[in-house]
């Protein structure tokens, strides 16, 4: 064969292969059936298993969050043991249980006193101050994290709230903490979480009071189709939800529906004599007296 | 010592001559800018992540490079039966040892030079801030660690028959102490004995190479340590390093060439 005959040889292979492909990729597609439905790429090569990585990917932000200084596996074992012996010594001595300051303040000082001069040593090379990440929108380095997260375990409601909370309040990126809510309302319609902090951002960044309404009634709806029957339903959301809507209504002027959502959420509220305080303010109000009285003569 | 140097130096250029550096460099690289240009909400003063992610790589590969090229040096010698004409010259087992040894850090050495001025150039330009004295610091203690690496492949390959056993043993432990060395204090504390003193004397006794993992304090950007701390980590370094290349010539001295 000669080289002009090779050449051409080839110059035809490779117009028949590109030909053949041509042909054969939008067929290509079809052949994948139920496979092209299977979502990204981190779902396909993980499978069940991305959640494990997203509950760590969420860990590594609150990491960021404190700069760093946060417990190992080990550090946590050795805090739960201490916590247990602590928390035995104590309770045999007062039968009162821990309170949640001290238990802060404990976990802040995770790393305790040196164990021995190599320990004291080794800290030289380590984060051993606890600060957080709250100056010139240095938050905003836990957001990659966040996102990943939301990547690979779309059904984590806590990091789209997480999320657009640091998005809309401290880096002023509403657009985008919107967006990222809307991202996981897609994923998670039923969630009253993430209607609620979608309320919150329509509320204080966009303030619509009208859409904002519709969304917390529609995250009480929720909260009530999807936490009321269980043993033990999230009550410090709906907390939430009903003094949110109780100061919206209060705010705009409807009285008789802030007493209301204000009377629903005494039966939750850790502390219903303050809320009861409130209500007896609120009927006392010029509005709620002026709709209590009599209707004048025709 | 003119010697171990001259050997130091056909070892630098058998790195450069390998393809493993530049591939594990390129693949930096391509890892990093991909993830340096992903668009997390619209913010491209976000850094940390990427910090991150390119000292681990870099992480990762000097280790690589440290353990595969000082692993093959003393088999390959023997295997090609070069080590007979290299003794044969006014160089003892000695030389051997301590210029392969040498060459092996030096050369990871190098590697890391281009490794952290690659990472420094995408970082500040990112950030806007030239931490230049923190990622000399963060070079220098990862370099002093790898000498202890250097040092413990050094005398694995003398120890055992293949250099991929020894690579592979040298990578369990240093990752081991990497992971957990640090940690075997606090699991000490909480065992009975006599496994608590055995955890504590085998927490003294290894060398501790997380000392120089300061990954963290360059992410979040923490100020310096010390002067001093560093020298003395150094030491540290040189004191574990040097254990390691004595028993190194001690089993090496002895060892019949031929088998």
């Amino acid at each position: 064969m000669t080289h002009r005959a090779a050449s051409l040889s080839l110059a035809l292979l490779l117009g028949a292969a590109f030909g053949l492909s041509t042909w054969l990729q939008p067929r290509a597609l079809d052949w994948r059936g139920q496979r092209a439905q299977a979502g990204s790429l981190l779902e396909v090569l993980l499978g069940d298993g991305r959640r494990m990585f997203a509950n760590h990917f969420f860990t590594k932000a609150d990491v960021y969050l404190h700069s760093g200084y946060y417990p190992s596996l080990f550090d946590q074992a050795k805090m739960n043991c201490e916590g247990q012996r602590a928390g035995t010594a104590h309770d045999a001595e007062s039968g009162a249980a821990h309170t949640t300051p001290a238990h802060d303040e404990d976990a802040h000082d995770f790393l305790g006193k040196p164990t021995d001069w190599l320990d004291a040593f080794g800290r030289k090379f380590r984060i051993t101050e606890h600060t957080h990440l709250e100056t010139n929108g240095a938050e905003r380095e836990i957001l990659p994290w966040l996102k990943l997260s939301a990547e690979l375990d779309p059904q984590q409601v806590e990091t789209y709230t997480v999320a657009a909370y640091w998005l809309r309040a401290k880096l002023g990126k509403v657009p985008e903490a919107e967006e990222f809510l809307r991202e996981g309302l897609r994923a998670n319609p039923d969630s009253p979480e993430i209607l609620f902090e979608l309320g919150c951002l329509l509320d204080e960044n966009r303030k619509d009071a009208t859409r904002a309404r519709n969304v917390w009634q529609r995250a009480l709806r929720k909260w009530q189709k999807t936490e009321a029957a269980k043993a033990e339903p999230d009550k410090f959301l709906l907390d939430r939800i009903l003094t949110s809507l109780a100061r919206l209504e209060e705010r705009e002027g409807n009285v008789a529906k802030a007493i209301e959502y204000s009377i629903q959420l005494k039966t939750v509220s850790p502390h219903p004599e303050v809320i009861e305080k409130q209500i007896e303010e609120l009927r006392g109000s010029p509005r709620q007296a002026a709709t209590n009285a009599p209707a004048p003569p025709r | 010592m003119n010697t171990s140097f001259a050997l130091a130096r056909v070892v630098i250029q058998e790195l450069y001559r390998r393809k493993d550096f530049y591939v594990l460099f390129v693949l930096t690289a391509v890892i990093t800018v991909v993830l340096g240009s992903a668009n997390v909400f619209n913010d491209d003063k976000i850094v940390r992540y990427l910090k991150e992610i390119c000292l681990l790589l870099i992480w990762v590969s000097s280790l690589v490079i440290a353990i595969t090229t000082t692993a093959r040096q003393i088999p390959a010698e023997r295997e090609s039966r070069t080590i007979f004409p290299l003794l044969a010259k006014p160089v003892t087992r000695g030389h051997v040892i301590a210029g392969k040894a040498l060459g092996c850090w030096l050369a990871t050495g190098l590697a890391l030079v281009v490794f952290y001025v690659f990472f420094a150039l995408v970082t500040c330009l990112r950030e806007g801030q030239w931490p230049i004295a923190q990622y000399f610091q963060a070079l220098w203690l990862q370099w002093m660690m790898l000498a202890v690496v250097v040092g413990m492949a050094t005398l694995g390959s003398v120890v055992f028959s293949a250099t991929s056993s020894n690579a592979t043993i040298c990578f369990v432990v240093v990752v081991g102490i990497l992971l957990v060395g640090g940690h075997l204090n606090t699991v000490a504390m909480q065992q009975p004995e006599p496994a608590s003193s055995l955890l504590y004397t085998l927490y003294f006794a290894i060398p501790h190479l997380e000392f120089y993992d300061v990954r963290d304090l360059v992410i979040h950007n923490q100020k310096l340590i010390g002067g001093l701390d560093c020298l003395l980590a150094t030491l540290y370094a040189a004191v574990y390093t040097a254990f390691f290349l004595v028993a190194a010539w001690l089993v090496f001295r002895r060892k019949p060439l031929s088998a």
